[in-house]
């Protein structure tokens, strides 16, 4: 195995038994975590950047007297365990007791998920160079100018506590993603997957510099509404944005958009969604950061945000059920669904396009921002790829746009949606997501290249 | 350090590598933070490794590895020869790199308070009173306070015989009140709000900033912008705020002059920049009152951007970006002043942490102070929107077409501030608006903000820079527009 030097469970174990030797908290927790990651950067058609890193972290969480805190170093001989294990103890004796801090959970059972994927653990960097050769040769037989990454790694996470519990996920990861530019106009595509084989980098090349062909000769539009056709990483950048007011301590804290809509009707009767990480496109533990064996909740059902995820000590609070979405304790945010999946349909794009008389072809969204957190208006630009469609055909480039456009609105103005698919954009987590089409998108301004 | 940093460097140069540098780096840090009267997070973590960065070839590879073994770090050293080895794969040309002179020396920034000394006990208790202050103003839903202390020793070994020993702490804090009423959430953040302000100092920020003097203020503000009125719309002059302007210096000067960002090489992910290379010492990027430097040297102040050396082992410059509004420079690696023909790099090149390469980042990029107080600057306008503390920001991904929002605002009426206005926003273009700008106030409204928490590169970094900047007027802005229909 070129260069990846895994965690293993048997080595996890020992590092926590060595943890619990020199603990002397009530309840001890540790977070063992290793990372083997890869990546291979390319720009004006050469490799300019080629990186490797080898890590290992020891998360030590200490619990005395309702008092908890936590240390964490990565450095793993007898000393630093037990200097770690030491610091601990002492942060959480120096801070105030939590009445409602819960006793760490004990044994728990995981359902499987297979993420490991051995060719992309193995996967070296003269693979990764000649596949990005290959790219930008695709570039060059256009005379276009290609950029991206290309990546690889292993991710292992053990956590146990003084409990019994015990959880333990191997975990690979791989990412292709380019940019291909030609005098003003650029195309984008990109992938991720726990196995590079699903990758398909020459396709994604393929499809960057179309795009990049077609994004010539770029005309201004007014800014105004308009209907949209996103595809699936415009939908997963804008999406990103809305899930984290799905946490149970965000509304019961009242910084949530949902503070008070929790049950409402708020989006399109056809707006389904779930957190689900057994789902087969997702990625990730499946546990949480206390140990929580993760639940698929439906977040929205028929346009009704129908439920929220719970840490354990959210749940007590409101007096709910945990869900298996806590952060590692102690936080201050309570917990997220990291695992979306949304319902689709199975209206392609060109039929999305067919069907429009006039709107616009967004590929994907940059730097999109919240301006205001309960009316979930975000703003943002599009990039790489906007066109103007007039009479169901894609008539020509336009420069580049700035929506402000509320999330709610958005939601209950969604005509036509693709089948969902895994998606990586560059503002928000992997989600699996479809396609939209949506009427009275706003636009505000447009930019000058 | 130095044993395990001349371990690689050998290891490297005797397999082939014709340039290696190494960075250990020992990183340390305490976060605390409280929540509506509770203490929320307490954590400490250090972390120690070595990163080692190689030309092979006429190309680079990098690996890093916390594993200080003598055959760790040979390993680590190994791998980053293949990885260059593999990197000539797919080149255009060998890289060239702008020379350096061999530099042995040490600095250790600014720190009265080692933060690390004060018990924590000491911090929840200020914290925890800071938030009861918050906390007594009625509508104030969620109060939370940050303390944040970083101390980073790094040794720098490069095969022209550098040895280069940093030591930096670098220190934060800040709190907001969250107000939610009616169908409406309101923030106030003091003294910034995302994480406070930053400075490469010790505890002794945390005493300057008067955390608890500030508190009643902040949270009646927060509580009061509910029954305020919307922040009107349309074209007019806005005053901001000086921790806006660094953030509008940040995202509208500072990105745009990374030269690697003219060159392409971050393309895929952060973008490019409108300022092409025919643009330098021609481009009148801004009104005549507005000088801006790169001035990363101790001699401009305790900012996140504040070193003797950057990460390629060149000394900390100070260079001038705009001069009397004219563009005059880029921030510059060894690599890309080669490319463009300049004789040395400026110093621009750090990485997060022993894991990454540098990149180039932004030092302290500053507006020099003009001259005269906020209130003297208020009086002097007609009307206008005085706009404070950043709450939202976005801009293209050529850094040319930009939109602000604020969590406070004021009305200015015949030179006076008058009403309190919510939802505050503005955009426009970037040079369109440094070119409107026609007053800066004087140096003792003038303060080296620090923003921890700019994203760059792939895999990401995030990487603290410091912007020195006074409130200062703009005239004819687009006022309103985020929340335009």
């Amino acid at each position: 195995m070129t260069g990846i030097t895994m965690l293993k469970r048997e080595r996890a174990k020992e590092i926590f038994k060595k943890v619990l030797k020199y603990s002397t908290a009530d309840e001890t927790e540790a977070f063992i975590t290793s990372t083997s990651y890869s990546l291979t950067r390319f720009a004006n058609n050469c490799i300019h950047q080629n990186v490797a890193e080898d890590g290992l972290n020891l998360s030590v969480r200490a619990v005395v007297n309702q008092r908890t805190a936590r240390a964490s170093t990565n450095k793993l001989d007898e000393d630093s365990i037990r200097q770690v294990c030491e610091a601990a103890l002492a942060l959480a004796r120096l801070r105030p007791p939590n009445p409602e801090l819960l006793p760490m959970p004990g044994p728990q059972m995981y359902r499987a998920v297979d993420r490991f994927d051995t060719e992309s653990a193995e996967l070296n960097p003269q693979v990764r160079a000649e596949t990005v050769r290959t790219a930008i040769e695709r570039a060059e037989q256009d005379g276009l100018t290609a950029a991206g990454v290309y990546s690889n790694g292993v991710h292992v996470t053990g956590l146990f506590n003084s409990r019994g519990l015990e959880g333990f996920h191997e975990e690979t990861s791989s990412e292709f993603s380019i940019t291909m530019l030609k005098e003003g106009s650029s195309g984008w595509a990109k992938k991720t997957s726990p196995s590079c084989l699903e990758l398909e980098p020459e396709v994604l090349a393929d499809l960057a510099a179309q795009k990049a062909l077609e994004n010539h000769d770029q005309q201004d539009i007014a800014p105004g509404k308009y209907t949209v056709i996103l595809e699936p990483a415009a939908v997963l950048d804008l999406l990103g944005f809305l899930f984290f007011d799905f946490g149970g301590l965000s509304v019961h804290e009242r910084r949530s958009c949902l503070t008070d809509r929790v049950g409402q009707k708020l989006f399109g009767e056809n707006i389904n969604v779930r957190d689900d990480v057994f789902h087969p496109l997702q990625a990730g533990a499946p546990f949480d950061g206390e140990g929580i064996p993760r639940q698929r909740v439906n977040l929205v059902e028929k346009g009704t945000a129908s439920n929220l995820v719970y840490a354990r000590s959210t749940a007590r609070k409101v007096k709910k059920t945990a869900t298996g979405h806590g952060f590692p304790l102690p936080n201050e945010y309570g917990e997220a669904p990291m695992n979306i999946v949304m319902d689709g349909g199975k209206t392609s794009v060109d039929d999305m396009v067919k069907s429009t008389s006039r709107g616009l072809l967004v590929t994907r969204l940059w730097y999109i921002r919240e301006v205001d957190p309960y009316q979930k208006i975000l703003t943002g630009m599009t990039r790489d790829g906007t066109f103007w469609i007039e009479d169901g055909e894609v008539k020509h480039a336009v420069r580049n746009l700035r929506f402000n456009q509320n999330l709610f609105e958005m939601l209950n103005c969604v005509e036509a949606m693709g089948v969902p698919q895994r998606t990586a954009g560059e503002e928000s987590f992997e989600m699996v997501v479809p396609a939209m089409k949506v009427s009275e998108f706003n636009f505000s301004s447009s930019t000058r290249y | 350090m130095k044993e395990f940093g001349a371990l690689a460097i050998d290891a490297a140069t005797s397999q082939g590598a014709t340039y290696a540098d190494v960075r250990v780096m020992d990183i340390r840090q305490r976060y605390l933070s409280t929540k509506n009267g509770e203490t929320a997070q307490v954590r400490e973590s250090e972390s120690l490794g070595l990163g080692v960065r190689v030309i092979v070839d006429g190309a680079w590879g990098f690996a890093s590895t916390d594993d200080l073994s003598r055959q760790g770090i040979l390993s680590a050293a190994l791998k980053a020869i293949e990885i260059a080895k593999a990197s000539a794969l797919a080149k255009k040309q060998d890289v060239q790199l702008a020379p350096e002179t061999k530099t042995v020396d040490q600095w250790e920034g600014p720190c009265r308070i080692d933060p690390f000394s004060i018990p924590v006990s000491s911090c929840l208790d200020l914290m925890l009173k800071v938030d009861a202050e918050l906390r007594k103003v009625k509508n104030i839903t969620l109060a939370e306070v940050a303390m944040d202390f970083n101390r980073i020793d790094q040794l720098f070994l490069s095969s022209i015989g550098s040895e280069i020993r940093q030591i930096k702490n670098q220190t934060g804090t800040g709190f907001v009140a969250t107000s939610f009423a009616g169908k409406e959430i309101q923030r106030r953040s003091y003294p910034n709000s995302f994480g406070g302000q930053y400075q490469t100092k010790g505890y002794e920020l945390i005493e300057e900033l008067d955390l608890l003097g500030n508190a009643p203020r902040i949270a009646e503000e927060a509580a009061a912008l509910h029954s305020c009125d919307q922040c009107p719309a349309g074209e007019m002059d806005v005053i901001l705020g000086g921790s806006q302007v660094g953030l509008q210096i940040h995202e509208s000067i500072g990105h745009p002059i990374e030269l690697d960002r003219v060159l392409g090489t971050e393309a895929n992910f952060a973008g490019m920049s409108f300022l092409t290379l025919d643009q330098l010492n021609k481009l009148k990027y801004a009104s005549d009152i507005v000088n801006v430097v790169a001035d990363a040297t101790p001699a401009h102040g305790p900012g996140l951007g504040t070193f003797a050396y950057d990460d390629e082992g060149v000394p900390a410059h100070n260079t001038p970006i705009i001069k009397d509004g004219l563009f005059t420079g880029y921030l510059t690696s060894r690599e890309t002043a080669a490319a463009i023909g300049q004789e040395h790099s400026n110093g621009s090149m750090r990485a997060e942490g022993w894991n990454r390469i540098p990149l180039i980042r932004m030092t302290n990029v500053s507006l020099l102070p003009g001259e005269g107080g906020l209130e003297d600057l208020i009086a002097d306008t007609g009307d206008a929107i005085y706009m404070e503390t950043n709450r939202s920001w976005s801009i293209d991904d050529r850094r040319y077409n930009f939109q602000f929002g604020t969590e406070i605002g004021w009305e200015i009426k015949n030179g006076k501030r008058t009403r309190m206005l919510k939802n505050p926003s503005y955009g426009g273009i970037t040079t369109e608006f440094w070119n409107s700008c026609d007053a800066i106030c004087g140096p003792e409204e003038w303060t080296l903000w620090g923003t921890p928490n700019c994203g760059k590169g792939q895999p990401m970094q995030t990487m603290g820079t410091g912007h020195g900047a006074s409130p200062s007027r703009f005239r004819k802005v687009q006022v309103g527009v985020a929340y335009s229909k």
